[in-house]
């Protein structure tokens, strides 16, 4: 489903991703972990195109994000993600966050988008509050919509960066529960994360990196039971304790 | 004790030539409120201009703000006085005894503003957080959509108070059109009743302007400060 060849990316001179390469086949869960600055949100970023790549190749299905004929605003469309501060719209409503890109990107009209909008409204157990900004939310139930609001379109395939660690801990569960049940459902999901607990439930694979590489990309057994790498046992030394 | 006799005849002078001041409050309005909308729309697009990554675009919206920005409106009223009509009349194909002025006066307000309202409007886009971009794109929308859904409702409803702020100024700078002979509130009021009258009426008519520059303009920054609590 996502296919990663050989990707760098420089900023300037400092280079984020090193050479990395990686795929995500459909229904599977790959968690994506690692020290800060090692360039997980840019790789995530680069899968939809979000941020451009120097060098290498990115495809989800056939389509090939890195080529230039390539109708990115389409693609994107049928690839959700969803991000460490929510990004809601704070100027809309909760129902209009969900309708909008419907009605102006996929073309549907107001009715169905509506309905398609309190229908996953509902899923995520906030039907109630459709009507509100979303500055009147707590940070759980506004990630929860953001969810929401990528699945309104109907995606292909989920990123997810660090959908929780911007959240007090007392609402990483009800956000992380969502998740759960979509991978439980088969959805293709990408997921940076530290939360461990949610990569034994229900991740295939974990995707280690550092310092812009991916240094280990193995099964997630092996992950937790025999990391490869000193650095992957350092940092799960230091986070799980 | 002659500041007190100057006011206690202002009563008298206004209640003579209210249709005279009424008329110069108006025309200050209609400058004002042109000049404002068509200020923040061509602004918008200078800003958008700016912000862009076509080269020739970019270049021309620079130089634009910046030599607006760098002449004396007071210059730029006079330049379009003596420049402006002819232009006007030979593109309407108008007679030449046409009265366009009031016309030249707007478009010179409207372009001196545009100038000030695309640098307040640049600011308010680039306030907006690269997350709101990435948010919409990864929605599918197009960068049109992005801005005109997203980046500019969310710039603009910050920047009303600085926008308002604005046109407060702007409507204290309107006075300037007494260079291109215009009777605007403060033409009225100064020149036409006071100068015209002769004796102490100039003063009267002096501190009557002030009077109602400062009552209007103070009235519509309060409005703005209540908004900007809202
Ligand atoms: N626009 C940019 N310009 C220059 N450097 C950048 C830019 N964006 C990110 N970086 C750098 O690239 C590196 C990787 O950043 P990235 O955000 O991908 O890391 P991360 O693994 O997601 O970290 P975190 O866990 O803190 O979110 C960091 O060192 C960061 O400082
Ligand atoms: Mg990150």
């Amino acid at each position: 489903m996502i296919t990663l060849k050989n990707i760098s990316k420089w900023y300037g001179r400092f280079q984020v991703l090193k050479d990395c390469t990686t795929q995500v086949e459909k229904g599977e869960v790959v968690v994506v972990c690692g020290p800060s600055g090692s360039g997980k949100s840019t790789l995530i970023k680069t899968v939809n195109g979000l941020e451009p790549v120097q060098k290498g190749k990115i495809f989800i299905g056939d389509t090939e994000i890195t080529s230039n004929s390539t109708n990115l605003a389409r693609l994107r469309s049928r690839v959700g993600m969803v991000f460490q501060h929510f990004e809601l719209f704070p100027h809309l409503t909760i129902l209009k966050n969900l309708t909008l890109a419907q009605i102006k990107v996929l073309g549907r009209s107001d009715d169905e988008a509506k309905e398609k909008a309190l229908s996953l409204l509902e899923r995520v157990g906030l039907s109630a509050h459709a009507n509100k900004l979303p500055g009147q939310l707590s940070g759980g139930q506004q990630q929860r919509v953001a969810i929401a609001r990528a699945l309104c379109m109907d995606p292909v395939v989920m990123l997810f960066d660090e959908p929780t660690s911007a959240l007090d801990p007392e609402m990483v569960n009800e956000v992380l529960d969502v998740m759960v049940e979509l991978a439980y459902e088969g959805m293709t999901m990408m997921v940076v994360t530290h939360e461990m607990g949610f990569a034994r439930k229900v991740a295939n694979r974990v995707i280690f990196m550092d310092k812009g590489e991916i240094i280990e990309d193995t099964s997630k057994e092996q992950f937790f039971s025999d990391p490869q790498t000193d650095r992957a046992k350092d940092f799960l030394a230091k986070i799980i304790h | 004790m002659q500041l007190l006799e100057w006011i206690a005849n202002i009563p008298t002078l206004i209640n003579h030539h209210n249709e005279l001041l009424l008329m110069g409050l108006w025309l200050t309005v209609k400058i004002t409120f042109t000049a404002v909308v068509v200020g923040i729309i061509w602004g918008t697009v200078l800003a958008l201009m700016r912000l862009s990554n076509i080269k020739l675009l970019n270049i021309f919206a620079r130089g634009y703000v910046n030599l607006f920005r760098s002449i004396p409106l007071l210059l730029v009223l006079l330049w379009f006085y003596l420049a402006l009509p002819q232009a006007i009349k030979y593109l309407f194909q108008l007679p030449p005894y046409a009265d366009v002025r009031i016309a030249s006066a707007m478009i010179a307000f409207a372009l001196f503003e545009a100038a000030y309202y695309s640098e307040i409007i640049r600011a308010g886009i680039n306030a907006v957080s690269k997350g709101q971009y990435h948010a919409a794109f990864a929605l599918g929308m197009t960068k049109g959509q992005t801005m005109r859904l997203i980046i500019l409702p969310q710039a603009f409803r910050a920047m009303i108070p600085l926008l308002l702020t604005q046109g407060i100024i702007l409507f204290q700078d309107t006075s300037l059109v007494y260079v291109m002979s215009l009777i605007d509130l403060f033409g009225a009021s100064v020149t036409q009743i006071g100068m015209a009258q002769g004796g102490t009426a100039k003063y009267s008519m002096i501190i009557f302007a002030a009077i109602s520059y400062f009552v209007i303009c103070f009235s519509a920054s309060r409005l703005v400060n209540y908004l900007k609590k809202d």
